[in-house]
């Protein structure tokens, strides 16, 4: 498995710069916007890849919450079915069909669905224990440095393009720094707290962030309407050709973000290790146990992975 | 035309942030190299 | 559940009896209340023409600062007093505990809030524009959706280093569609513009839902200090 990386890595490297030439040269120029719209070629795809990283970090902390006690652990699995049932079928229904935003699909949103039953069943398959913790934290940090990057490109396309930085109504950009502070408080909660439950307290404020979610974009929706701004994400229907090269772009970056996940990951697996085996040492040494030529072998005496 | 000066801020920006982060879990990685070889020294 | 709200009143009762008995940080407090109310005036300036636009902003933003230095101290007494231990190996139900000192919160910001908001009508010289009646329900809702994230976020924070800071960190951006809501029906109905209608439901369904979460989650967050 390790060895796969650096091939995956020069993969990587060559799917992101057939995506930065596409999103240069292939992708047509705008018609209102000239050249600077190809600023959405990072834009976007950050945004996509940092709301999925942190719906994974969703989905690990409560995981993590509900495996506490196998009642709540089968009682989440159970409701998690039932949300992908419900989901999958209720955009059918004509009423709901009626609801929907227009453009918005009800096989897409079934689909949506049923990759989240999924991805609850997947990662709870996959990760287990601490090593859901591990994946939350990996996933909040390497969401926060895609967010940042949203947040930083979202400013600079606005203001060639519209003459403003920000515009306090922008539903997308307003949500997505309400997101990025609530995961920054996150990462500093993880930092300061030295609790052995730091976990467990970490978890909790990753289901706070995620029922906050909604009402932010229901608050910011309204706002809105009240006083019209513009709409700096750009609405509508695109070019198919931009599109395409918008998915080239965000499979692009998926691979990278799914590569820096792994080596965060592993990095914060070795971090504990190393943890680990320094309070087992700091345990032995009084009794002169410790050290490479000690009878006990330390988990690193293993020799590395 | 100076508008394409924010295409290039943005591109650079992108890369920076992501260069940054990832020079920072070098970093992390070489003091826990560190760290391991203490260990396995024997302080 | 006779018990729940027993325990509940109880501790309510005690923590309100505790405070009266001292009240140098009620005092305290009132007084920093008054500072900010100052404060607020001297950079705002209440006789240009657009004030009427910002005092909701401004009235919400000196009663979270308020909030945050009453929220701050919420469980204070208990830490000093190693009363969260006794509560864990109790059976008492956690969220009793939780709901009797958010609610002391909830009374204890509200006094803040009472003192704090003549001072603006008078500095402001504000005259509510749009149906005042509705400033009732919109207070009343925001308030409590500051303290009831607050009072979690502080038993959070008691493991934490930093703890002062650590508590407006979690608290502000959790709190962000509620103060969004707060401060558009308060403009709302100070300016007479606009509704406030959907921005009153939003922050009852803020409230429902962070109330909800607070009380299921109590337990967990007590358990891990």
């Amino acid at each position: 498995m390790k060895r796969a990386f650096p091939i995956l890595a020069v993969l990587t490297a060559l799917l992101l710069v057939y995506a930065f030439y596409q999103a240069l040269w292939v992708a047509p120029t705008d018609a209102l916007q000239g050249e600077v719209y190809r600023i959405i070629y990072y834009h976007v795809p950050s945004a996509w890849t940092a709301f999925l990283l942190f719906f994974i970090n969703f989905i690990a902390s409560v995981q993590y919450l509900a495996n506490a006690r196998p009642s709540t652990a089968r009682a989440a699995r159970w409701i998690v079915i039932a949300i992908g049932i419900i989901g999958f079928v209720a955009p059918f229904i004509p009423q709901v069909k009626q609801q929907l935003p227009t453009g918005m699909y009800p096989s897409s949103v079934a689909t949506t669905f049923l990759i989240i039953t999924g991805l609850y069943f997947v990662i709870g398959k996959y990760f287990v224990d601490q090593d859901l913790d591990v994946l939350a934290v990996t996933t909040a940090e390497v969401g926060v440095v895609f967010c940042s990057i949203v947040l930083v490109t979202g400013p600079i396309w606005a203001r060639p393009v519209w003459g403003i930085w920000w515009a306090p109504g922008d539903i997308r950009l307003t949500s997505t720094l309400v997101l990025w502070l609530i995961y920054v408080s996150y990462l500093v909660l993880r930092r300061f707290s030295d609790s052995a439950q730091t976990q467990k307290l970490a978890a909790v404020l990753a289901v706070f962030g995620a029922l906050d979610v909604p009402l932010v974009y229901f608050s910011i929706w309204f706002f809105r309407t009240q006083h019209p701004q513009p709409v700096i994400g750009g609405g509508g229907s695109m070019d198919p050709r931009m599109l395409h090269v918008l998915l080239i772009s965000w499979m692009a970056f998926l691979c990278f973000a799914f590569l820096v996940c792994w080596s965060r990951y592993r990095l914060e697996k070795l971090s504990r290790e190393v943890e680990e085996a320094e309070a087992l040492e700091s345990l032995l040494e009084p009794a002169g146990l410790a050290g490479p030529s000690s009878a006990v072998k330390t988990p690193l005496s293993r020799g590395s992975k | 035309m100076n508008s394409i000066k924010f295409l290039y801020a943005a591109y650079i920006a992108t890369w920076l942030i992501h260069g940054l982060y990832i020079g920072s879990l070098v970093r992390r990685y070489g003091r826990l190299r560190q760290q391991m070889k203490d260990l396995g020294r024997g302080k | 559940m006779r018990s729940f709200w027993s325990i509940a009143l109880a501790t309510l009762t005690k923590d309100i009896r505790l405070e009266w008995r001292s009240k140098d940080a009620l005092n305290a407090m009132l007084f920093f209340s008054l500072l900010v109310v100052v404060i607020f005036v001297f950079s705002f300036d209440p006789l240009a023409e657009e004030s009427r636009h910002i005092v909701g902003g401004l009235v919400w933003v000196a009663f979270l600062f308020a909030a945050v230095v009453a929220l701050n101290q919420t469980w204070a007494r208990e830490l000093r007093n190693q009363v969260l231990d006794a509560y864990r190996v109790s059976p008492a139900p956690a969220n009793a505990l939780f709901l009797a000192k958010a609610i002391g919160n909830f009374i204890l910001v509200s006094l803040l809030e009472a003192l704090m908001a003549p001072l603006f009508v008078i500095f402001y010289n504000l005259r509510v524009l749009g149906p005042a009646w509705q400033l009732i329900p919109v207070a009343l809702l925001g308030t409590w959706a500051l303290v009831v994230n607050g009072t979690f976020f502080a038993a959070m924070s008691l493991r934490t280093r930093s703890r002062e800071l650590m508590l407006p960190l979690l608290l502000f951006p959790v709190s962000i569609p509620a103060v969004i809501s707060m401060v558009a029906a308060t403009t709302s109905i100070l300016t007479g513009d606009d509704p406030a209608h959907f921005y009153i439901v939003l922050l009852l369904s803020y409230d429902v839902v962070f109330s909800t979460a607070c009380l299921a989650l109590f337990e967990t967050v007590l358990q891990a200090e």
